[in-house]
This record gives structure tokens, C-alpha cells and sequence, in this order.
């Protein structure tokens, strides 16, 4: 069957199959995230979220098709697709022993010639991202001699620096303060104003309601996917969580609450 | 807009090339002490030009040896951080992959082969033990490659080279049973020695650390990438399959290399990259040399050491190595408990 690519599209995946070892993960994922806009993938723990977000960045082995930009994976050099799309994973091991300034200049990489050195632009680009992570003071501790919330940031401006136009980011929040959560939405909201696509994974159901659009995927599936001020998205929302949850607005904000009857 | 990097990051960036002259500054000056010093004590290299016997010695024997140790550590240094780089574990050395016990065990075969044929004693070839244990240690690595299909799956290749580790040094420790007569020959080897190092040993360690070293820094950004995570780095569009494969066999050549010319030299490829980082932070681009510079100067430094301590016996420079080494590792590793949080 022939995949209609849409021009307006960040990402667009078709029959997106991918196995944990020996265990499927994903089953046949079809989607199409907009240009531009901000959409949250949520769903139950083990639904595939993560799964899905390193399927799309070309991360772990996987059948199907993606486009980035519009252009099929597949004849995007891997350098040029590194320029395009950043990503921010969870959990990942972080070199202890690097400066925060050097770990942030490493976003830079596919912007510079294989044995070039970094040039001002790269300079300015990590102090930008620094800055606006609040983690300028700290250019010159090592990552190990941060707090989890802190070394966050850091690997937050590390995706930033890459200046690309699809940032994929997979628990963005963890380890962050409220105060630097707020931050981190007016950041993307700077993203998005730069007309940038912006791709997270949240568990945390009332900053996903933030989004623009929501990603509902359980079991490897994609459950539903539409606007986060829809009612269908939020009966899905509430549904997929076994209606332990239920979506109801505060403060002219969409907010999840956790039910315990 | 150009933006200049502010003085704190200048005064940074600027630390690893001060620490990088010093250390050439002193492996210099312990190359100049190491081929003054002999069996009889520090004698002046100035009343030396009159005596053309002592020149003879100085010449054909110490400076070979003092350089010869320098490169062979040189070499460990940079496996190591090679090493610890690539498999992402401070605890990583140059011997990871079964390279020591490969070695060991081609030295073992090699020793009972020549004591086995009637002519041993008289053309005893130091060449051919060499050879036996580059074989035997590039011989291993290229078994835990294949048990670990590939270089694919960092902790399977940690298994593999633990497995073939244990496996290979059994059956030299066989070798050795089944004929006592080479246990002694034997265990200089396992101590590590650099008393046999001449101008051609020399020569062959310092081409293969010429064609290691731009190799491992014209990779030094994989190995950077590779420290925030698999996924990170193949994220940052590094071409991890290949890299992985140049890497590994950088490690095997400087590990063979320095292994078949000096024995198993203990802790100088873990302990190198350690100090280096006691001292100074930076990306790998720079950290492989200084932690090659620091293998140079702390092997060098504990040649010297071992000739100069009970003179005119030696002691053999693996047993130094490893009493220093362990010791530095074991302070370093008190220092980190005793700092809260660190």
C-alpha cells in the first residue's frame, strides 16, 4: 500500500513494528505528527511510549516506515538526520567525568566536520542552551557532581544545542522541581514560537494536557490521537487508564485527578 | 555574532596542554635520569663521553630500555582509556579482551616449543617470544570478537573476554604443568619485564603507537558520545558500528604491542587514565594523549624505580607496577568514599 506523505508533517510513521529482544512492543503503529506543534505521547507503563519515541528517532531496530520532514528515513544520511532531530532519552548513563560545558558541546556534533574543533557559532549555541536551562553557572563542574534535577537541565540544554527542528524528548520532567517544570513549558512554548516540533513522552497527565495534541497509545497500539482540549481525548485519557483518573478542568486549565473510589 | 568563549572557559580549555607540557617535561628529564642511572648508582653523563665502554651501555642497553618502557606504557595508557571509554567503566584495561591471557599463553607454548628442540639454549629467540605472545594476545581478542558475535553488545563483549580470559589462562597454566623446566621463564613474563627492550623493540612500539594514537583521537568523539549512552550517541548521527569496530582494534594493536615486548605489565593502563582524570577534565580528543603521556611517564618512572631500588639487583617492574598501582587505586578509591556524596 502506498504511504501518502504529508508536506505539513514533522513525523509520519506506517506499520512502525519494534521487539524488545524477543518481545514485540510495538504492533503496527500508523500516525502523523504536525509540524510545528507540540504533541505529548502518554499511556499505562509498558504501553510502548518509549519504545515508539527511539522507533521514530532510528534508535532501535524496526520494521516500517518513517519520514522526517517529509523525507523517507531511509535516504536521510544519518548526519543530516542528527542535524534535524534531537532527542532526549530517560535514564540514559551520563558521563560523570565531563564538564557540563563540554556535555552540552557534544549537541553540536553533527553540526561540525569530523575532526573540526568547535566554532563560535557552536560557542554561542551552548551557551544559549545553557542559559536558557538556567545551568550557565555550572559550565565547568562535571556532571557527577550534580543533583538528578540539575544534570536534567544539563541534558536538556545537550538537546537543545542541537538547534534542530524536531526535538523528541522522553520524560523531560523527571527529577525537575515544580518551578523548573513551569520553565520547562514556557521553554517549549519558546520552541514552538521558533516553529519548532516539539515530541514528549509524560507520565504525568496534567502537563501532557498541556500539549497541543495528544498521543494515546497502549499496548503497542495507538489508542487515539487529537486535540488535548477534546472531550474524546480526555474519555480515551480516562479509559486507557481504567478510569482511575478523570480529566476535569481547574483554573481554565485541563487537569488529571487521581480516583480512588 | 561571534561569541568568545568567557575567561573561565579560556583559563579551562588552556589546563590540559599545561599538564600535557608537563608531563612531556618529565618524561624527559626521567629518560635523561633513567640512562644515567646503572647497577652501580647515578653516574654523571658528562664524564661518560671520555669512556667509550660506558657510552657502549648507555647506548645499546639503557636508553633503549628507558625509551622502550616509556612507549610500552605510553601504549598501555592509551588502551586503557581506550578501553574505559569504549565499554563505559573506569574498572576497564587494556587486557579486557583476553589479550593478557592470549599472550601468556602463546609465550607459554613458544617456551615449551623451543625447550622441546634440542637447539633451544643456543638460538633461544627473544623475537620468537615476542611474536608468540602478539599472536596469542591479538589471537584472544579476536575469539572473544567471535564468541561476542561482534562488537555490537558492550556487555556481552565484557562476557565473552572475561570467559576467554579465564579459559586461555587455564590452558597456559596447563602448558606450564605438563613442563615445569619453562615455569620460571615463564613467570618474568607474567611479571612483566622491560630488561629485554632494544632499538628494534623500540622502533615497533613507537609505529604502532604512531598509527593507535591518531586513530583513537580521530575517534575521540565517539568515545565522548558514547559516554551519555548508546542511544545519545547514535542520536548525535556517530557512526557507532564502524567506530566500535576501529576502536577495538586500536585497543588489541597498543595492548598487543606493549604485551609482546614487555610481558604483562599490571595496572599502568588502569591506573593512567585515573590519574589523568584526578587532575584534569576534559573530552576525549585530549584525554587520550594524556592518558598516554601518563602511562609513559608512570611505566618509565617505575623502571627506573625498579633498577635503582635494590641495585645492583632489579626488581622486576610488573611487581612495582602492581604495588604502586594498587595502592593508588586503593587511596583514590578512599578519597571518593570519604567525600560525602562523591
Amino acid at each position: 500500500m502506498a504511504t501518502l506523505v504529508s508536506s505539513t508533517s514533522a513525523l509520519q510513521a506506517h506499520g512502525l513494528h519494534a521487539q524488545l529482544g524477543r518481545l514485540p512492543v510495538l504492533h503496527g503503529i500508523d500516525l502523523t505528527l504536525p509540524r510545528g506543534r507540540w504533541t505529548s505521547v502518554v499511556g499505562p507503563n509498558g504501553a510502548g511510549k518509549s519504545t515508539l519515541l527511539k522507533a521514530l528517532a532510528q534508535l532501535i531496530p524496526h520494521s516500517g516506515q518513517v519520514h522526517l520532514l517529509g523525507d523517507p528515513m531511509s535516504i536521510v544520511p544519518a548526519r543530516l538526520r542528527a542535524q534535524r532531530m534531537a532527542w532526549l532519552g530517560q535514564n540514559e548513563s551520563s558521563g560523570d567525568d565531563l564538564l557540563v560545558w563540554d556535555v552540552v558541546m557534544l549537541g553540536r556534533l553533527p553540526h561540525q566536520a569530523w575532526l573540526a574543533g568547535p566554532s563560535p557559532a557552536d560557542a554561542q549555541a551552548v551557551e544559549q542552551a545553557l542559559r536558557a536551562t538556567q545551568a550557565w553557572d555550572w559550565r565547568l563542574r562535571t556532571l557527577g557532581q550534580l543533583s538528578g534535577g540539575e544534570r536534567q537541565r544539563v541534558l536538556l540544554a545537550r538537546a537543545l544545542a542541537v538547534q534542530a527542528d524536531v526535538l523528541l524528548m522522553d520524560e523531560p520532567l523527571a527529577n525537575l522541581d515544580p518551578p523548573h517544570q513551569s520553565d520547562w513549558l514556557r521553554l517549549v512554548r519558546q520552541l514552538l514560537a521558533q516553529g519548532r516540533t516539539v515530541v514528549s513522552v509524560l507520565h504525568e497527565i496534567s502537563f501532557a494536557l498541556h500539549a497541543d495534541e495528544m498521543l494515546i497509545v497502549a499496548q503497542g497500539r495507538v489508542r487515539h490521537q487529537g486535540r488535548c482540549a477534546d472531550t474524546a481525548t480526555h474519555r480515551m485519557l480516562e479509559q486507557v487508564f481504567d478510569h482511575r483518573i478523570a480529566i476535569v478542568p481547574v483554573a481554565g486549565q485541563w487537569v488529571a485527578l487521581a480516583r480512588d473510589d | 555574532m561571534t561569541v568568545q568563549p568567557d575567561f573561565a572557559l579560556r583559563q579551562q580549555a588552556r589546563w590540559p596542554s599545561v599538564v600535557a607540557g608537563a608531563l612531556l617535561a618529565l618524561s624527559c628529564l626521567l629518560l635523561l635520569l633513567a640512562a644515567a642511572i646503572g647497577s652501580t648508582g647515578l653516574e654523571s653523563l658528562t664524564t661518560l663521553r671520555d669512556d667509550p665502554v660506558a657510552l657502549q651501555i648507555i647506548r645499546d642497553i639503557r636508553a633503549p630500555r628507558a625509551l622502550g618502557a616509556w612507549l610500552a606504557g605510553a601504549l598501555l595508557g592509551l588502551a586503557g582509556a581506550i578501553a574505559q571509554g569504549l565499554f563505559r567503566n573506569p574498572l576497564a584495561d587494556p587486557y579486557l579482551l583476553g589479550s593478557a591471557s592470549g599472550a601468556s599463553l602463546g609465550v607459554a607454548v613458544a617456551l615449551v616449543a623451543m625447550s622441546a628442540t634440542p637447539y633451544a639454549g643456543a638460538w633461544l629467540p627473544r623475537l620468537g617470544l615476542t611474536g608468540a605472545a602478539f599472536v596469542g594476545a591479538t589471537g584472544a581478542v579476536f575469539l572473544t570478537l567471535t564468541l561476542a558475535r561482534g562488537v555490537h553488545q558492550t556487555m556481552r563483549l565484557l562476557l565473552a573476554g572475561v570467559v576467554v580470559g579465564v579459559v586461555l589462562g587455564a590452558l597456559g597454566s596447563l602448558v606450564m604443568m605438563m613442563q615445569p623446566e619453562v615455569m620460571l621463564s615463564m613467570q618474568a613474563f607474567m611479571l612483566g619485564s622491560t630488561a629485554f627492550v632494544g632499538w628494534s623493540a623500540c622502533a615497533v612500539m613507537a609505529m604502532v603507537w604512531l598509527l593507535c594514537a591518531p586513530l583513537a583521537i580521530a575517534l575521540s568523539r565517539v568515545l565522548d558520545g558514547l559516554s551519555l549512552g548508546e542511544a545519545t550517541a547514535a542520536s548525535l548521527g556517530l557512526p557507532l558500528p564502524r567506530a566500535r569496530v576501529a576502536l577495538v582494534a586500536t585497543l588489541a594493536l597498543a595492548t598487543g604491542a606493549a604485551v609482546a615486548q614487555t610481558g604483562l605489565i599490571a595496572f599502568v593502563g588502569l591506573a593512567a587514565p585515573h590519574l589523568v582524570r584526578s587532575i584534569v577534565r576534559t573530552t576525549h580528543r585530549r584525554f587520550l594523549w594524556l592518558a598516554s603521556l601518563m602511562g609513559g611517564l608512570l611505566l618509565l618512572a617505575a623502571d627506573t624505580l625498579a633498577r635503582s631500588l635494590i641495585a645492583p639487583q632489579e626488581l622486576p617492574v610488573g611487581v612495582l607496577t602492581a604495588v604502586l598501582g594498587g595502592g593508588y587505586l586503593l587511596w583514590l578509591m578512599h578519597r571518593r568514599s570519604s567525600v560525602p556524596g562523591g
